[in-house]
């Protein structure tokens, strides 16, 4: 009986090693350069819904020692036994005790996560975000650290407050949150250090 | 993975340990000039020797790298050999001395000459991280005067310098302010190199190994070296030039050649004052020969 309802399980990385130092590389140059999008250069087929970026972003930084929260989109049985079984991260329901987040819908409210404090600004959390599509060109523009004027990044969806909303976060600096942009295979780095403003 | 240090895993760390450090980097990286805390593990070498450097190395390295490692400008010290040698052989690396082929280069105490370019990595070894240290030893309180951005003592230490020498004395970790926000100790350096650090195209990854904190500059960052309205920040110069390849606009090391006192000034990067000389003409023993 148990084999018959078992949720499969999806392949993670073909080569751990390899593959985890080769999506880090991409993941440090979308947030040392954001604006400049970067692609996933190894194949992999996560579980629906998740995309190959968002997956992959997952099995490079998610282990025991990170606390996972996954929106109400992201979780299902087939996304949660991927992630135990690759990452053997612990899933968690409260998104203020999270490391990292998995959304595939744009968080009303980044205040339900942590922050960071005042003396340890690192102890925040990172979301993932998987949207639509994500392109450079006008959308979003971005200034600060990383960018040497400014950088501009079409993301879509994308909430029409998101600029006041990161301006808000922005002014609470250095807390805040730090965003992983996914669509299909891309990857834009979301900085707390970044200035947004709309094109 | 083989590799061909049997035993080991691909670049030396295990697969954790590298996650671990990769998701301090990138918050270094989000937060630029904020000492991130890490789990600093044991090197095959002591601390001093920049076990932070070779840990964040290990941590982005991978076999399409080509990686060039320095120790006070020159590809050929001890410290230098023996961390290109390892990474050779755990990570199979290509190594260079070139500056501009190098993807990773690590160094000890410079920046190279040759401009960096975009897409570069410049992970530099850190002994002291807080550059409050000297001034206030709890770490409690350090991280305090950070969160608070209380930056006078720093101020008051550079004045004293003024006050007893005329100028500020400190020629080497000269203290820096990032992004306007969070005060860095650029590791030792020469202040030569400082303005170096101000909107670099490169990516710059800090490594203190035995202090445990990982600190970014990303590209194109504002990176203000300290000083005074009345006193400016200034570099050091010389009167003298390389005496092997010319160059004035170098950082120099003074070097004793003999016993009644004799000294000359050479460049204290290796690569471009070979490059220099070959470009002259010069024979050089280092392209002559083989080398590791």
């Amino acid at each position: 009986m148990a084999s018959d309802t078992a949720t499969p399980l999806r392949p993670g990385f073909a080569d751990p090693t390899l593959n985890a130092q080769q999506v880090f590389r991409r993941l440090l140059e979308a947030m040392a350069q954001p604006g400049t999008l970067s692609e996933l250069d190894c194949p992999l087929e996560p579980p629906r819904p998740l995309a190959p970026a968002t997956a992959a972003a997952a099995l490079t930084l998610f282990d025991g020692d990170t606390r996972v929260w996954l929106d109400g989109q992201a979780r299902s049985p087939e996304v949660e036994t991927f992630l135990r079984f690759h990452c053997g991260c612990p899933l968690v329901a409260d998104p203020k005790a999270a490391d990292f987040a998995i959304c595939l819908a744009w968080p009303q409210d980044f205040g339900t996560f942590a922050w960071g404090e005042a003396a340890y600004p690192d102890r925040s959390a990172t979301l993932i975000v998987q949207v639509e599509r994500l392109e450079e060109g006008p959308g979003l523009r971005l200034s600060g650290p990383g960018i040497r004027e400014t950088a501009e990044v079409a993301v879509s969806p994308c909430p029409a407050d998101l600029a006041p909303r990161w301006a808000a976060m922005r002014a609470e600096f250095p807390l805040g949150l730090d965003l992983i942009l996914t669509a299909g295979r891309r990857f834009c780095g979301l900085p707390r250090s970044l200035t947004i403003a709309e094109a | 993975m083989n590799t061909k240090a049997a035993g080991y895993n691909y670049a030396y760390l295990d697969e954790q340990t590298k996650r671990m450090i990769r998701r301090a980097i990138l918050k270094a990286v989000a937060i630029p000039g904020y000492q991130v805390p890490f789990g600093s593990r044991e090197m095959p070498m002591p601390y001093g020797w920049g076990t932070g450097g070779v840990q964040v190395t290990a941590a982005l390295i991978g076999p399409l790298d080509v990686l060039k490692v320095i120790d006070q400008g020159a590809d050929d010290t001890t410290n230098a050999v023996s961390i290109r040698k390892f990474f050779a052989a755990v990570a199979e690396v290509a190594t260079t001395t070139a500056t501009e082929r190098a993807t990773i280069v690590q160094t000890r105490h410079r920046i190279p000459e040759t401009p960096l370019r975009e897409g570069q990595i410049l992970v530099l070894q850190v002994p002291i991280p807080e550059p409050l240290r000297w001034l206030e030893p709890r770490e409690a309180e350090t991280r305090k005067m950070h969160a608070l951005e209380e930056y006078g003592a720093m101020h008051v230490s550079l004045y004293e310098d003024l006050a007893r020498h005329g100028r500020i004395a400190k020629t080497y970790d000269y203290p820096v302010l990032v992004e306007g926000r969070y005060l860095m100790r650029p590791s030792p350096i020469p202040k030569f190199d400082n303005p170096k650090l101000d909107r670099s195209p490169a990516l710059m990854l800090f490594g203190a190994g035995r202090e445990r904190r990982i600190y970014a500059l990303p590209p194109h960052t504002r990176v203000e070296s300290l000083a005074f309205e009345d006193h400016p920040f200034e570099v050091e110069t010389w009167e003298a030039r390389c005496r092997l390849c010319g160059a004035e606009d170098s950082y120099l090391d003074e070097v004793i050649v003999d016993d009644a006192g004799g000294r000359m000034f050479v460049c204290s990067d290796t690569d471009y004052c070979n490059r220099r000389q070959a470009a002259q003409g010069k024979p050089n023993p280092e392209m002559l020969g083989g080398k590791a």
